[in-house]
């Protein structure tokens, strides 16, 4: 069943078309990439899929229920969390707190409890450390808890980032390339970390990346676009060897000598 | 019952024991010691708002001029009818008439609040300017509560247990609120927004809630300090008054409840012992505060790194 569907999406800023006419869906349980050369609206996708921004044409449903009109809060709270392109964790929160805010949205208690203090809100936030605890250990970052945020390393921060969006306990994932600025060796660590999250978690995971070895690795669905529109769909070898992605990535030229050989 | 909150009936029960023998300070001590706690109270709620939840309002002293004339209004005028409903009890009225000037600035709070957090920066500091202008403005032109000349025969009710344990509830409250899972939240709201409602926080919610309770303690300041000068005009509650609390809450460090309290203090001091240098006395005041922000722009009582870079 899917989980995601995209039904003919379509985002206009002005005279620009960010998305055209995108129709997509990612399975439940699946670890899907979304992949295309710069500028080609993957971001802006995510942003669609959030409630960042809406659609101008088309819809939106996750598990069968349209996003049409909620905020990004909302959606959080339905079960689609993200990562984004240049890290945004909360930086002069420390590493314990920027996970514990996370799990807010699963919260019974507000402004009154916490002035109040009764014994049942102490036992549930004594519940929410022993939960960020438990993740940051997961993830080896139960060392740096009370770090603060900013002055994590660069891995550390998008691995952070990572498990800040596993807090609030989504069924989807969306990953904005968390490769991004890693070196080789990090980024073999982050596939084995992604494939992990994924069956850890039981969770869907929806990718975008750059880097081609990192989403033929580890991705079961590709979905490419270009200028906003769906180029190619299918499994990573499939969507290797079709000309059009060729084209989209190399240029007309590369395509026809791909098809000649 | 929790720490902090044995910490906040300590206070209490201290305030209540230095109050006791008050008759027997210096009258003059007792008067900056009054202006202390009421400052502390007005620093300690703005920097709920502009601190924490990083919403830059420059509307402070609106909200307690909103509070201070709705709570002298209601013991000048109101004060004779409800003084037998409430028993004859002096300090029943008072508790009364603060928690009504609190409550009409939360009021305000929210209704300049609701629309003007579509805002963000610069453009919410200018709204907010001009909501406390506005009720500079409207208050003047009301000749019911004396409009320019301002509202005379206030009461004295205001005495050092009543400004300083409105000033413990305040800071108490402030901390005990940032200090959960749930405050958190504010935190992250003034960090990046849009991460925040990524992480399913409800932003709105939290810059509203902020704006409701600083603007409430604002009000109940505005009260004590009616009930302290026991006249009260206008032009007490406009711009420079705003901007007095922001410089409190600036140099104390955005964010740092104990570096506010401590700023709001030395602040409302030194205004007083600039005194004796008379005409220079602003500019002095003015120089003092340029050299601290240069010396310390991360607020002078705050140790670790900026909150925010840049």
């Amino acid at each position: 069943m899917a989980l995601l569907e995209l039904d003919a999406c379509s985002l206009r800023f002005g005279g620009l078309t960010a998305v055209d006419n995108l129709s997509a869906s990612v399975e439940e349980h699946s670890l899907t990439g979304l992949i295309g050369p710069n500028g080609a609206g993957k971001t802006s996708v995510f942003n669609l899929i959030t409630g960042v921004y809406r659609p101008t044409a088309g819809a939106v449903r996750f598990a069968g229920q349209s996003l049409a009109g909620r905020r990004p809060f909302q959606i959080t709270r339905l079960g689609i969390a993200r990562t984004f392109q240049n890290i945004r964790l909360f930086q002069s929160l420390s590493v314990f707190d920027n996970v514990r805010v996370a799990f807010h949205q699963h919260l019974q208690h507000h402004s009154v409890h916490s002035l109040a203090r009764l014994p049942s809100f102490r036992a549930e936030e004594s519940r929410i450390s022993a939960r960020v605890l438990e993740l940051l250990e997961i993830f080896g970052l139960a060392k740096l808890a009370d770090e603060r945020a900013r002055s994590l390393s660069y891995g550390n921060q998008r691995r952070l980032e990572i498990v800040r969006a596993l807090a609030t306990q989504p069924k989807l994932l969306l990953l904005d390339e968390p490769a991004a600025g890693m070196n080789p060796t990090e980024k073999v660590e982050l596939t084995r970390l992604i494939r992990d999250i994924q069956q850890r978690f039981r969770i869907t995971i929806l990718l975008v990346e750059h880097d081609m070895r990192v989403v033929m690795n580890i991705c079961e669905q590709v979905v490419v676009i270009d200028r906003g529109a769906k180029i190619a769909e299918g499994p990573p070898a499939a969507v290797r060897a079709d000309p059009k992605v060729i084209e989209a990535y190399l240029g007309q030229e590369a395509a026809s000598a791909a098809a000649g050989a | 019952m929790t720490r902090s909150q044995y910490a906040l009936l300590a206070a209490l029960a201290l305030i209540g024991v230095v109050s006791a023998f008050s008759g027997q300070y210096n009258p003059y001590f007792l008067d900056i010691a009054v202006s202390c706690g009421i400052n502390v109270t007005l620093a300690v709620s703005l920097n709920l708002i502009n601190g924490y939840t990083g919403q830059f309002s420059l509307g402070h002293a609106g909200f307690m001029g909103v509070g201070a004339y709705s709570a002298a209004v209601l013991t000048t005028s109101f004060g004779m009818v409800l003084l037998p409903l409430l028993g004859g009890q002096v300090w029943l009225l008072f508790a009364v008439a603060l928690l009504v000037g609190g409550l009409m600035a939360a009021i305000a709070g929210l209704i300049v609040g609701v629309p003007s957090l579509r805002l963000k920066g610069d453009y919410l500091a200018i709204v907010t300017l001009g909501f406390g202008e506005i009720i500079r403005v409207v208050l003047q032109n009301i000749d019911a509560v004396g409009g320019p000349r301002g509202l005379i025969g206030i009461p004295g009710y205001t005495s050092l247990f009543w400004a300083y344990g409105l000033a413990a509830i305040a800071v108490y409250v402030v901390w005990a609120m940032v200090n959960s899972s749930y405050g958190r939240g504010f935190i992250a709201v003034a960090d990046d927004e849009i991460a925040a409602e990524a992480m399913g926080i409800n932003t709105t919610r939290y810059k509203i809630t902020a704006f409701l309770v600083g603007a409430f303690f604002a009000g109940m300041a505005g009260g004590m300090y009616a009930h302290f000068k026991q006249y009260i005009a206008p032009q007490g509650f406009g711009f420079d008054r705003s901007i007095e609390i922001v410089v409190m809450v600036i140099l104390g460090g955005m964010g740092n409840t104990g570096g506010v309290i401590l700023a709001a203090v030395l602040l409302t001091v030194l205004g007083e012992w600039l005194r004796q240098f008379g005409d220079l006395r602003m500019i002095l005041y003015s120089l003092l505060i340029i050299v601290l922000m240069i010396l310390r722009p991360q607020g002078l009582f705050t140790w670790s790194l900026p909150r925010r870079a840049g």
